[in-house]
This record gives structure tokens, C-alpha cells and sequence, in this order.
């Protein structure tokens, strides 16, 4: 049987398509997910995102260990609390997952990675803990829950009352707080603002009953998919995997190649690669009729590429995509769309940021 | 449990034909068909007019999630479209069985009807799947 969330009973009384995701049975919508993805970009909404694995990492050694095993310098974090985007690399450089480290202190540091690549990530994860003189625990007991929107802050507000509100209120990007039971990150997956909630398994039905209550629309692994898309954010699997650097990502600026002795896993071979050169992760924008469609083939100046995302963007009202092509390409790009080669823009692969078109 | 129509003919490939008399009759997909789509974003018509085959690809329906092709359950000429669901293509799934209907087909042999599936016959279609 596959993997449930506690949340699964209440997924199905609030009318959810259940599908399987990586082992996991969830959300695909509530009904309509174009209703769902525009009550995110215009009020708010909740993910369950219980699946995702929470990894705490600790002990004298964490911050020299986790400085050897992300792309990203958690050195940079000074601030309790505080977060990074990073890749966690393979020696060829290839992406074995992309995640989010928060950081408590120099010994303590909590790591959420991606469900379907758990289990790699943490034999990966022990194997390179080595010598160093870490603890690594997994904390499956927790669930998690994205709330999402310009109206999520207004509607946390009202779930938590005004105390313990003041806690993360007006708190910047990419920080976190614990708030009693509830670990509360201003983080997310959509392009807009919000939080995600890390919450003790027995008391994440309670919050998600109150967050319903208050009107936050319950959206599936659907909406999900073209909000991040529309964020021009990465889908591990599909934008990459372990064959894919993240230089050909759109992830380089989460690589710190900066203080150059730091060696971090699969710096040699990103320096190479940069040195040689490589193919570009861009973004796609159709006009015309139809929808671009993942492994759908790109025709661009000095070769060829392949969409890795692509779909119909909600917000702007046609087709979206990301595609990994030769660095050559130019304004325009030509793809193959049920044998029609259709013309398209190139553009960077960010489409809407807080409701709004970021297209020129 | 989707709502099959008692009245309606079906295509195995999930169109509905509705008799509309003097040899016309109406097409459009089923409601088991667009819940397993999703949400359309586009709706393709063929042209007024076309002559088409039973079994010929004459429409498209795209969703979030794929692009459909649908079938001319029978042999004809296309004599009507839907042409409000080039702004409102979200009716398909909203009413697949009335406002979300497709096209007309102006059938060549009427008889052609009676060897589509009936309710029944396509239930068993959707519980083989």
C-alpha cells in the first residue's frame, strides 16, 4: 500500500483526486486546479507537503560537514534561523537533490529534501557523514504543511491569534522560527508569499481544519506543479536529476565557488565544466494556441534541446515552459509540437513573481 | 461514478452523439473523459464544412495535463461548431453532456449510429480501464 500523510482522510472529505506521487497517495486537485492555482496568486492556499523528508543534522562537526556536502556555503548563515537554497552533488557534479538547509547554530542545522529521492539522499547523506563527528535524523513523526498566497500572512494571523503571530511577524525570506508546537519557515514553492509548517504528525489535521476554516483554498499536487513552473522554480526528476549539473539548471547562483578552497562534492567537476562550457536551462513562451509539453524537442541556433517542464500558465494565459539547450541559442527557438514546428520566444525561466507577469 | 446519459450514444474512445433528427447529430466527450483530462485550456475544432470519416482525429482537446485528440464516432459532413468554446473552454468539463458539446455531424448513413455503444456498453468500457 502506498505511503498516506495524516492528512489523507481529510484530502478525501474535502473532495481531493487522489493519485500516486512517488509512493505516496495524494492530492492531484480538489476539483479545479486552475480555481486552486489562481486562489494562490490572488488570496491563498494550502499544500499538504507532509511527504517531503526532514532531516536534522547535528553536532560539533555539522557546519564543516555541510560545507563539504552542498554546493551552497552554509557558512553564509548567520542568523538562527536563517535558510539557503542548495544542491547536493554527486563527484560528476550531477544533482542528487536540491533542498533547503536552515540553520540553528554551527551544530545544528535542518535539512528538507524531496520525497522521491529520499532514499538515496540519505544513504548519500551517511556515507559522506564519514569521520565527521555528526548525528543524522530523520524526523518522520513531522508533517508539513505550505500555506501560500498574498493573503497567507492575514490568514495565519487569524489561525494563530496575535501572540504567537508576533513571532514571525514581519519576518524576511528565507527565515524560520519555532512558534510552540509549529516550526514556521517563510519559504515556499509558488512565487508568492508564505510559509511552510513543519508540525508534529497528530497536530497538522487541527491546523489544516482551522486554516479551511478561515477560507484558505485546499490546492493539489496539480496547482503545485504551474506555480512553481510559473516561478520558473526547478522539479527534481524533471528539470534534474543526477545527470544534470547544476550550472545546466539555472542553479549556478546557488553554487559558492566562493572562498575557492572550500571542497565541497563535485567542485572539480563543475569547475571543469564551466571552464568547457555546457547547455543552459531557459524559459519558453508560446502565444499561439497549445501547450508546451515536457520532452517535447527544442530546434535552436548551433542544435538542438528538450523541454523538461512545459505548460499552460494560468496567471498569463498561455503556454509556458523550461528547456535545457546549447548555450548558443538565441531570442527564438523552434519546437515540435505534434508534428508542427512552432515558432517560440526565449526568455529567462522566471515567468510570475507576486501575481504578476515578470515577461518584458 | 461518472454520469453516463440513458439517450446518448458512445464512441469506445469516450465522444457521445446525441440524435438531433433529420440525420444531425451532436458530439462532445463524456463526463469520464474530461475528469480524466482536467481542466481544458484549449479546444481545437475542425473547420465547418470538412467531410470527415468515422475514426478520423477532427478535434483536440487540451488540458492542463495532456492534448486529446477526438474522433468522428461516425462518417459525415461538419455542419455546426462550438465556437464559444473558444473563450470558455472550461465548459467542456463544466457541462460535458450540454453547453460543452463540440461539433455537429450532418451523419452520411444515420444507421452508422446504431453500431456505437450504448450506456451500458460504454460503462463497461470505463470499468475495463
Amino acid at each position: 500500500m502506498a505511503n498516506r500523510t495524516p492528512l489523507y482522510d481529510a484530502h478525501v472529505k474535502a473532495g481531493a483526486k487522489m493519485v500516486d506521487f512517488h509512493g505516496w497517495d495524494m492530492p492531484l486537485n480538489y476539483g479545479s486546479q486552475i480555481e486552486e492555482h489562481n486562489a494562490v496568486r490572488n488570496d491563498s492556499g494550502v499544500f499538504d507537503v507532509s511527504h517531503m523528508t526532514i532531516v536534522d543534522v547535528s553536532g560539533i562537526d555539522a557546519k564543516p560537514f555541510l560545507r563539504h556536502l552542498l554546493a551552497n556555503d552554509v557558512a553564509k548563515l548567520s542568523i538562527p534561523g536563517k535558510a539557503l537554497y542548495s544542491g547536493m552533488l554527486n563527484e560528476q557534479g550531477g544533482v542528487i537533490d536540491d533542498l533547503i538547509a536552515y540553520f540553528f547554530s554551527d551544530e545544528s542545522y535542518r535539512l528538507v529534501v524531496n520525497s522521491a529521492t529520499r532514499e538515496q539522499d540519505m544513504a548519500w547523506i551517511n556515507k559522506a557523514a564519514g569521520s565527521f563527528k555528526v548525528t543524522i535524523t530523520e524526523q518522520p513523526t513531522l508533517g508539513m504543511l505550505a500555506l501560500q498566497g498574498p493573503k497567507a500572512e492575514e490568514k495565519l494571523k487569524l489561525v494563530l491569534g496575535d501572540e504567537a503571530f508576533a513571532a514571525v511577524d514581519g519576518m524576511k525570506p528565507f527565515m524560520s522560527q519555532q512558534v510552540g508546537d509549529y516550526f514556521i519557515a517563510t519559504t515556499g514553492y509558488t512565487g508568492e508569499k508564505g510559509y511552510e509548517i513543519a508540525v508534529p504528525g497528530d497536530k497538522l489535521e487541527p491546523l489544516w481544519d482551522a486554516l479551511l476554516n478561515v477560507g484558505v483554498q485546499p490546492c493539489g499536487l496539480g496547482a503545485r506543479d504551474t506555480l512553481r513552473l510559473e516561478a520558473g522554480m526547478n522539479l527534481y526528476g524533471q528539470d534534474m536529476d543526477e545527470g544534470v549539473t547544476p550550472l545546466e539548471a539555472n542553479m549556478g547562483w546557488s553554487v559558492a565557488f566562493e572562498p575557492a578552497d572550500r571542497q565541497f562534492i563535485g567542485r572539480e567537476a563543475l569547475e571543469q565544466q564551466k571552464a568547457a562550457g555546457h547547455a543552459k536551462l531557459v524559459g519558453l513562451v508560446m502565444k499561439d494556441k497549445g501547450v508546451l509539453r515536457h520532452g517535447q524537442k527544442v530546434i535552436v541556433e548551433g542544435g538542438e534541446g528538450v523541454i523538461t517542464s512545459g505548460t499552460f500558465s494560468p496567471t498569463l494565459g498561455f503556454s509556458i515552459a523550461m528547456a535545457r539547450v546549447p548555450a548558443t541559442v538565441g531570442d527564438t527557438a523552434e519546437v515540435e509540437i505534434r508534428k508542427k514546428l512552432v515558432t517560440v520566444s526565449v526568455v529567462k525561466p522566471s515567468f510570475v513573481r507576486n501575481g504578476k507577469s515578470v515577461l518584458v | 461514478m461518472s454520469n453516463i446519459p440513458k439517450e446518448l450514444k458512445y464512441a469506445s474512445t469516450h465522444e457521445w452523439v446525441r440524435n438531433e433528427g433529420d440525420g444531425i447529430f451532436t458530439v462532445g466527450i463524456t463526463e469520464h473523459a474530461q475528469d480524466l483530462l482536467g481542466d481544458m485550456v484549449f479546444v481545437e475544432l475542425p473547420e465547418v464544412g470538412d467531410t470527415v470519416a468515422a475514426g478520423d482525429d477532427v478535434a483536440v482537446c487540451e488540458s492542463v495535463k495532456a492534448a486529446s485528440d477526438i474522433y468522428a464516432p461516425i462518417a459525415g459532413e461538419i455542419v455546426e461548431v462550438n465556437e464559444e468554446l473558444e473563450d470558455a473552454p472550461e465548459t467542456v468539463n463544466n457541462d460535458p453532456f450540454g453547453d460543452g458539446w463540440l461539433f455537429k455531424i450532418k451523419a452520411e448513413d444515420p444507421s452508422e449510429v446504431e453500431g456505437l455503444l450504448d450506456a451500458e456498453g460504454y460503462q463497461a468500457v470505463i470499468d475495463e480501464d
